[in-house]
């Protein structure tokens, strides 16, 4: 950490003078998604997530953005630039992630992107950031909406670049990060030479709440709108069609009885107990 | 069908329990199933690959410090693409088989169906299904063309199930150059001091929620897993808060599981939580919000303060002994 750095109204524009690396850019993909604690609807004929409404960011991606924004600073400079895609030209969400601090947003948003698979959507962000060529890219292992958990890694291969998913712990070296990853039975240690792509899982962090002054800031940061057209890429490829894959059908799924319900008086382990007697657990 | 592949993970000669399972369902869509592998000791695990329905087994062999997913995804790629694929390729759901379906996927331009829970064969191939909006819908999903079909499918979906055949035929494969995407190299690998079961394939895991108040209750949790001889585990919240690791993590962002006994200890039983163990067979759940979703699911619920019903619980079973 620069300490220098906390006093700079933006991150990355003067390097640090002790501990600096190189100035680091860094993207981080993030998604706006419908508040998963409100009430969410697949629509009926397209069985897409209904996304009309106010988005928010991903909780997930929230570890992402603070990722970046501390590797940015340990770096000495540079920027951390957002990646998003909506089909509805929705920045809710990233203005909450540019007030905690990122320096800009790109959204992609056209129409023809809504039913994007994960593939699809990796097209996208891979057009977008081959543009400015960051150094490093986050994201999260995955998105609390749609949860396919794939993306990052097909990003990282139409890129040609490496990936480390599932980080508990990032830091930088030189041309390079040295990464934890989560294994089945502890973690790795991996080193990752740069550009790369790696994916965080929550915790690893804790993010910031944005402070009066970063909300304040965020609406002037910049936040380029593009189109398909402007990445050249081919429609066919996204969207629904592009995802050449459907749903059948949505159904209600069985659901489980509740049983007993008791309120424990001092005595309710002894419930456990006797449960746990006729299961023979114990 | 005529042919599918399972990516079988294998550690030591021994396959994971989540490969066997999939050669079960393989077994029961196509005539052919074929294991592809990776790491030391794949002649080996090919005794029990076939026993369970593998007639061969394409050997990737030791990644030296690679990872998996470039190097093993390419592997699949340049089979496929020299002729004689399979119609689908069966994954796990696990850290490595994210990284080599979505390195396979983009190498061949063809999509995933991830989160798989079930599958069944249509008049139009396979459907595969999926938990939706915390486990209250069922999405059935097909894939419209393009193959070979690719499905990530969650831990315990299917029952492992030996078909009586002898050692799958090990095929060594070349492994393509995978350029800088194979640029990560694993310098130290930390094994965590695992005492009892794996959560994904414990009998019984205790996991423990929000509602433990702070990091340090989560023993609790621990101390009863342990005298159960089950696995702990935990909800979203407390990962998300850093108390315990990732791996710890119950739900639709982390691990699906099954077991006979599942005690939820200050768990309130959000949606994405509720979808990774709702398929346990006895679930109990602790919890002082009597409101609390979990207690709708639960076999039996227990109203009342986790700090005070589980040292008690503890100490009950503990005087058994």
């Amino acid at each position: 950490m620069c300490p220098k750095l906390s006093f700079l109204p933006r991150v990355g524009q003067v390097p640090c003078i002790s501990g600096t690396i190189r100035d680091m850019n860094v993207a981080v993909c993030v998604k706006q998604i419908p508040d998963p604690a409100g009430e969410l609807s697949l629509d009926p004929s397209t069985h897409n997530l209904v996304r009309e409404g106010k988005l928010v960011l991903d909780d997930s991606d929230s570890y992402g953005v603070e990722m970046a924004l501390q590797l940015v600073e340990s770096a000495g400079g540079g920027d951390v630039t957002l990646v998003s895609m909506a089909p509805n030209g929705e920045t809710s969400g990233l203005r909450t992630a540019l007030a905690m601090g990122a320096t800009a947003a790109v959204l992609i948003s056209d129409a023809a992107l809504a039913g994007s698979d994960a593939l699809g959507t990796a097209r996208v962000l891979a057009a977008a950031i081959r543009r400015f060529q960051p150094d490093l890219v986050l994201a999260a292992t995955e998105s609390t909406d749609g949860y396919t958990g794939t993306t990052p890694v097909q990003l990282a291969e139409l890129l040609g670049w490496p990936s480390v998913t599932f980080a508990k712990h990032v830091e930088l070296g030189e041309g390079l990060v040295k990464v934890r990853r989560q294994t089945e039975a502890g973690y790795d240690e991996v080193e990752c030479p740069l550009p790369a792509v790696v994916t965080v899982t929550a915790g690893v962090v804790e993010p910031r709440y944005p402070s009066f002054k970063g909300i304040m800031a965020a609406r002037s940061k910049p936040l380029d709108e593009l189109t398909i057209a402007d990445l050249g890429i081919d429609p066919s490829q996204l969207g629904a069609a592009g995802a050449r894959q459907e749903v059948v059908s949505v159904e209600d799924a069985a659901a489980r009885q509740s049983g007993e319900i008791v309120v424990d008086e001092g005595d309710a382990h002894e419930r456990v107990v006797a449960f746990l007697e006729r299961i023979k657990v114990l | 069908m005529e042919k599918i592949w399972v990516l079988a993970e294998q550690s030591r000669g021994e396959p994971s329990s989540t490969a066997l399972e999939l050669l079960a369902a393989a077994g029961g869509h196509a005539s052919v199933v074929e294991a592809v592998s990776w790491g030391e000791g794949v002649a080996q695990a090919a005794q029990v690959l076939g026993e369970h329905g593998a007639s061969k087994v394409y050997d990737c062999r030791g990644l030296g410090s690679s990872l998996p997913g470039p190097r093993v995804g390419a592997a699949i790629a340049s089979l496929v693409e020299a002729g004689g694929g399979p119609d689908c390729i069966f994954v796990g759901q696990t850290y490595d088989g994210r990284d080599v379906a979505g390195r396979v996927s983009a190498r061949l331009d063809v999509p995933l169906l991830t989160n798989v829970v079930g599958l069944s064969s249509g008049d139009e191939g396979l459907v595969s299904e999926h938990a939706a909006f915390g486990g209250s819908k069922v999405v059935r999903a097909r894939f419209t063309g393009a193959k070979p079909e690719v499905f990530v499918v969650r831990a315990k979906t299917f029952t492992a199930a030996a078909t009586g055949g002898s050692a799958a035929e090990v095929v060594p494969v070349e492994l393509p150059d995978t350029g800088a995407t194979d640029g990560a190299k694993v310098v130290g690998r930390h094994e965590e001091e695992q005492e009892g079961p794996k959560l994904d394939e414990a009998d019984v895991v205790v996991s423990g929620g929000r509602g433990l108040g702070a990091a340090e209750n989560y023993a609790l949790v621990e101390e009863l897993a342990k005298l159960l001889k089950g696995a702990p585990g935990a909800s979203r919240a407390i990962v998300d808060a850093g108390w315990v690791p990732y791996s710890h993590q119950v739900g639709q962002t982390g691990k699906t599981v099954k077991p006979s006994l599942y005690i939820a200890c200050g768990i309130s039983g959000a949606t994405q939580h509720m979808v990774g163990m709702k398929g346990a067979k006895n679930i109990i759940a602790v919890n002082k919000d009597e409101s609390a979703p979990i207690f709708s699911i639960a076999d039996l619920g227990i109203v009342g303060d986790v700090h005070k019903v589980l040292p008690k619980l503890i100490d009950a079973i503990r005087a058994r002994s």
